[in-house]
């Protein structure tokens, strides 16, 4: 609680108090209402006062207005213990409104809380903690086992595990070792780390994702520009229709003049909008908040609302439904061995720097003995020749086998098919390819039990690799063999057939889609540790590598935009009741007071249930 | 120029709608809001004029909420 709140705590039991004693005691007439008027003012002055500073600030119809207004109404039909109370019950709503609030502010701030306070560096008198701003780039720097790591780099020494779960949502450490990439605001688990910095602070990842999250509240989204636009037409309305209601009855019907103020007051109390305008912005907060704590960083409440109905989403291929890296997964030998086959294509390829060379000597595993290579010769579009312990090898495809006049045979599994030939006899072959992500299709099914109505994969990739894909995840389209702008174009042509309350969502690794990124009705960037590209082009970031996390991702939308509707539903349903019970004289100061606060609080207990994250579907 | 300042004080979330619309009307302003949950005021304004807009801005939050001030850096 903060002092403030104290504050009120102790004026609330000094009023209740002196109200219970007011009301005990057998007083009549000026009396009485001196003694009921102290308990008013301990509990009321700031609440009279501020309604007296707003009007002569030209602030009419606020909360304090209406709230004095009723009361005084009170006090001046004789109703005292009226009028105290439903004080006292207002500013008891108004105390807790603002308790929880501020719990659900700090609740999630410390989801967020990856905010490093400082970088060790190596002076010639020992480590010396610094600023993480102070520290350049190309400064090494040290994390000791348990510390936050400040700043992104490279590892120069060390072997460790990093916690990333503050990140990506991950449970499971991320084991490092020199020469790979850190991030700042993981947490080193348990070596000793000599890390060279690569980015300032302000460009580090643990700045961008904190600046990312802080600003998603100002990208409100429809329903809370519904809410404010509401309100400013609301409250005017209600109180031309209070002073209505307290003029017109006694003059054309048999209700009193007392009676029909009293009506009316109670149809001010009940009219101020604060239940719609505080919860409905927490609810989006909150939902933004545990989403962030999945590892989904949203950029705006308006993100979650068009999530919550996306009806088509797209998929790149590389990099985001398959891991990007390409792996030898079949080898088929005819007149050797398998480990054989794969040397002799290694070797050959052992001097080229092309990725599927790369990945031949990553499955061989062994350092290439250079002298057992000669003429090494790379045929541009073929693959090499390359002579290897005095016997011609030529690797390549199938136009290098024909234009060396070897039979070949194609190979039944789907991907790059490196041939091998030696001295004009066919050794068989070795397929590269890339590897589905373990849980694409997992996010596949999710997609569609959560109701999504096709799922498309683009790739630029050759067709029946497109298709062995998408037929093994089980998406409904594929277009294959496309470049970066025919992907827009295909986007364009899937945004027709999306229904208008639908939406479209593409997701894409942010390496050379970000125009589709932005042309999708939302942009899903993916396994954004570390690429600009994509947390600059996305609306939502997926902070791992993981497709699955889309779901997640629309069941926390869908999920918010619930929790805002009920919100709407109960507050406006119990109001417009209270409304036409005061109008007709069947409801008093105490269930008009509920009407306002009570609401209020119900809302926002309904909304801070945003906060917490689903379980993946 | 596009700043984002901490709010002090900011209690009252229809406030807070009220001063949005407000200081999105005042001339030179290209979008601000104010966030209640954040308790904080985001102003894209001409950069030739923002200290005078903020000072603006100021003024509009102290006549919505008087509590209420704008924390300058």
């Amino acid at each position: 609680m903060t002092r403030k709140q104290k504050r009120m705590l102790i004026r609330i039991v000094t009023s209740g108090v002196l109200f219970g004693a007011a009301a005990v005691l057998p007083l009549s007439g000026w009396e009485r209402l001196a003694a009921f008027l102290v308990p008013y003012a301990v509990i009321g002055w700031d609440v009279l006062w501020r309604a007296v500073r707003n009007i002569a600030h030209g602030q009419v119809f606020d909360e304090n207005f209406l709230m004095a207004l009723a009361t005084v109404g009170a006090l001046a039909i004789g109703e005292y213990p009226e009028a105290v109370f439903v004080m006292l019950f207002y500013q008891v709503g108004e105390l807790f409104q603002s308790y929880a609030v501020d719990r659900s502010r700090k609740s999630i701030a410390s989801l967020m809380d990856i905010r490093p306070d400082y970088a060790n560096i190596e002076t010639e008198d020992g480590l010396k903690q610094v600023d993480p701003e102070e520290v350049a780039v190309g400064d090494a720097i040290i994390i000791k086992a348990g510390e936050r790591i400040p700043l992104d780099g490279v590892v120069l020494e060390g072997t460790s595990a990093l916690d990333t779960a503050a990140l990506t949502g991950e449970s499971l450490p991320r084991q490092v070792q020199p020469g790979d990439d850190v991030i700042s605001g993981c947490v080193n688990l348990t070596g000793l780390l000599k890390v060279q910095v690569t980015r300032a602070f302000e460009e580090s990842t643990v700045s961008r994702i904190l600046d990312l999250v802080e600003n998603a509240g100002s990208r409100k989204a429809r329903a809370e520009h519904f809410i404010t636009r509401f309100a400013r037409w609301y409250t005017p309305i209600v109180v031309l229709a209070a002073v209505a209601l307290a003029v017109l009855p006694p003059l054309f019907t048999q209700v009193g003049w007392l009676d029909s103020i009293q009506r009316a007051l109670n149809f001010l109390v009940v009219s101020c909008p604060c239940a719609l305008v505080i919860s409905v912005p927490l609810s989006f907060f909150g939902g933004i908040g545990g989403a962030s704590r999945a590892g989904i960083l949203v950029k705006g409440g308006n993100y979650l609302e068009v999530l919550a109905k996306t009806e088509i989403v797209v998929f790149d291929k590389t990099g985001t439904l398959t891991q990007g890296v390409f792996n030898v997964t079949a080898i088929h030998p005819d007149h050797c061995d398998e480990g054989q086959l794969l040397e002799l294509a290694a070797l050959a390829e052992c001097a080229s720097d092309h990725p599927i060379s790369r990945s031949l000597l990553e499955a061989w595993g062994q350092i290439p003995d250079s002298s057992r290579v000669t003429q090494a010769e790379a045929l541009s579009g073929r693959g090499v020749r390359a002579v290897i312990d005095g016997r011609v090898v030529c690797a390549g495809n199938d136009k290098l086998m024909e234009d060396i006049g070897v039979t070949w045979h194609p190979c039944h599994h789907v991907g790059t098919t490196v041939h091998v030939a030696a001295d004009g006899v066919y050794l068989g072959h070795i397929v590269i390819s890339d590897q589905v992500k373990l849980d694409a299709k997992q996010a596949i099914t999710a997609l569609k039990a959560s109701g999504v109505r096709k799922t498309v994969m683009l790739t630029g990739d050759a067709k029946p690799v497109g298709e062995a894909v998408a037929a093994q995840l089980g998406l409904d389209e594929v277009h294959a063999q496309l470049l970066p702008a025919d992907k827009v174009e295909q986007v364009e042509a899937l945004l027709k057939q999306v229904s208008p309350k639908g939406a479209l969502a593409f997701v894409g690794d942010g390496i050379n889609d970000a125009p589709v990124l932005s042309r999708a009705d939302v942009g899903v960037a993916m396994g954004a540790l570390g690429s600009d590209a994509a947390i600059e082009a996305a609306d939502i970031v997926l902070m791992d590598d993981k497709p699955s996390k889309l779901a997640q991702a629309i069941a926390i939308a869908r999920r918010t935009l619930t929790i805002v509707r009920q919100n709407i539903v109960f507050a406006l349903a119990v109001k417009l009741l209270v409304l036409v019970l005061s109008a007709l004289g069947h409801a008093n100061m105490w269930q008009a007071v509920f009407a306002d606060v009570g609401v209020s609080v119900i809302a926002i207990l309904n909304a801070m249930r945003a906060m917490s994250v689903p379980k993946n579907p | 120029m596009k700043k984002t300042f901490k709010l002090r004080d900011l209690d009252c979330a229809n406030c807070a709608a009220k001063m949005e619309n407000a200081i999105c009307k005042l001339d030179g302003v290209n979008s601000a809001t104010v966030s209640f949950m954040t308790q904080k005021l985001t102003l894209d304004a001409d950069d030739a004029r923002f200290d005078e807009i903020l000072q603006q801005a100021a003024r509009i939050c102290k006549k919505v909420e008087p509590d209420c001030t704008i924390v300058l850096p």
